[in-house]
């Protein structure tokens, strides 16, 4: 089992945490114009890199808020967590965006 | 029920002394299939044998039936609830059932009957709909109650105070196992003597297109020129699909599964349980092997998370507390690709010659003679067999989704 760091609570075990899936997916501006393509892929495509990934998780069973974490889903390890809206490091962000 | 008293292990067959050729990749081919697991050797064998097809390879990264075929739980079985998935999961028990001939070659495929336990009144309803869904269907389903689970599978707890308690079954007698191995080796030998070379450590680097067609494959071994691609690469379809730029809705996740220390026949049926997450049949040498839901998060390590196990083997000693004192041999992980409907993604892809073969979830395995079969079909015809046409891409475009949530058995 492994820690994860939660922005709020610090290191906590991995039982206390829900994934979310893929980070900062934002609901349509103009749902209205959307094809039904365009909704498909908000409804259901996500990114499935082999590497790092930028994931949302909560943490359920502590102070139950949402956070954005970077996750090499080779390893599993967890390259950085971070509060919704803040920036990343930027070295996993370039990483992440070099293997997305 | 058939508790067998022959010693663990007694039947298994002697290992064959010739396997297949290792032969060098051409410079092209007609068909080119991306993976040599379970998926892509029975479909090299019916585009061989049903459609007279044979200049083809099939290209594995690492060794022959060496990712998920190698780390499933084997189960076979047709019981799920929509029809679409009824008729291609019960065309391939078929296959299943007269395998070991076609392939001239034992498989150990035993049909010993899978029990899905049923542990609340809701269960009870969904399952009830369930087996009257299969009759429809053509499918031996049953109903039964606890005390009939009793006899059926005698170390199964029907107590009435345990936290989930057995309120009834669905039986489906014909499900069962297969030796995996067997299944993937007797594919390969009968591939490899119709002329189709099956070319292990050959890594699909990248992909050389031409318009809306794909001309070639770049690989660790070189470059293959190709009619046809097909892929059935299983967890690593979206890394391939990533290469040509076309998103599909799938998910890689580990999916764990276990063994215990050899033990005498204690165990003559597949039992299945979704509430309290666990499944379990006993291999022929005398394995237990269980297996639970996938692991939350995405990953590709081959490995999950230690808490799932700990879950599984909870539910696993409740239902049977025989199992208390058996040890755990060792456990591994699968990378399974799963799509938002628990139904695979098979057919037509934006490139007009590349088919794909994906999302089969926690539950491939079963489907690999059917799927091999229809696969061949929409290979050799370009348009997709029947049986898999239901399972297109399209389907999250128009909403014809094949919701088998419940039916998948196991959490995705």
């Amino acid at each position: 089992m492994q820690l994860i760091h939660c922005p709020w609570c610090g290191p906590r075990e991995e039982v206390e945490f829900h994934y979310g899936g893929q980070a900062d997916i934002a609901y349509p501006e103009k749902p209205a114009e959307l094809s039904d393509q365009e909704w498909a892929e908000f409804v259901f495509y996500r990114d499935n890199p082999k590497g790092p990934f930028a994931e949302r998780w909560s943490h359920s069973l502590g102070c139950r808020r949402w956070f954005n974490a970077v996750r090499d889903t080779r390893t599993y390890e967890f390259l950085a967590t971070y509060e919704v809206g803040e920036p990343v490091a930027g070295v996993a962000r370039a990483e992440q965006e070099v293997t997305a | 029920m058939s508790a067998t008293t022959t010693p663990p292990g007694a039947q298994l067959p002697e290992h064959p002394d010739f396997l297949w050729r290792n032969p060098e990749p051409k410079k092209s081919y007609d068909v080119v299939i991306v993976g040599g697991g379970g998926h892509g050797l029975a479909t090299a064998h019916y585009l061989a044998k049903n459609h007279g097809i044979t200049n083809v390879a099939v290209l594995e990264k690492g060794w022959l039936a060496g990712g998920n075929m190698a780390r499933n739980t084997t189960l076979i079985r047709s019981n799920y609830l929509w029809d679409e998935s009824a008729a291609i999961y019960e065309h391939s028990l078929k296959l299943w059932e007269g395998l070991e001939e076609d392939l001239g070659y034992p498989i150990l495929f035993s049909q010993r009957g899978v029990l899905n336990l049923a542990h609340t009144e809701q269960d009870v309803r969904d399952s009830v709909r369930r087996v009257e869904a299969n009759k429809l269907n053509g499918i031996d389903a049953e109903w039964i109650g606890p005390e009939e689970v009793k006899e059926i599978c005698p170390i199964v707890n029907i107590s009435a105070d345990i936290r989930y308690p057995v309120q009834g079954a669905t039986y489906q007698p014909r499900a069962g196992i297969a030796k995996h191995d067997y299944v993937a080796w007797g594919f390969a030998r009968r591939a490899d003597e119709a002329g189709i070379d099956v070319i292990q450590n050959c890594e699909v680097t990248g992909f050389a297109v031409d318009g809306d067609r794909v001309t070639g494959l770049r690989t660790s071994r070189g470059d293959i020129a190709c009619g046809t691609v097909a892929l059935c690469a299983a967890g690593h379809t979206s890394v391939l699909l990533d290469m040509l730029g076309v998103r599909t809705p799938l998910q890689s996740h580990p999916l764990q599964a276990l063994v215990s220390e050899l033990l005498e026949p204690v165990h003559p049926t597949i039992v299945m349980s979704n509430a309290v997450h666990v499944y379990v049949s006993q291999a022929h040498k005398g394995e237990l092997v269980m297996g639970a839901g996938v692991d939350s998060y995405n990953g590709y390590g081959q490995r999950g998370a230690f808490h799932i196990i700990e879950r599984q083997m909870a539910a696993a000693v409740e239902l049977f507390p025989v199992f208390a004192r058996a040890h755990l041999l060792r456990s591994w992980a699968g990378v399974v690709d799963v799509t938002p409907d628990a139904s695979p993604i098979v057919g037509h892809t934006p490139y007009e010659n590349l088919f794909v073969n994906s999302g089969w979830g926690t539950g491939g395995f079963k489907a690999t003679p059917g799927i091999g079969w229809c696969y061949a079909h929409t290979i050799a015809h370009g348009e997709p067999h029947p049986y898999v046409a239901p399972f297109g891409l399209d389907r999250f475009t128009t909403g014809a989704l094949v919701d088998e949530h419940g039916a998948a058995a196991v959490a995705h």
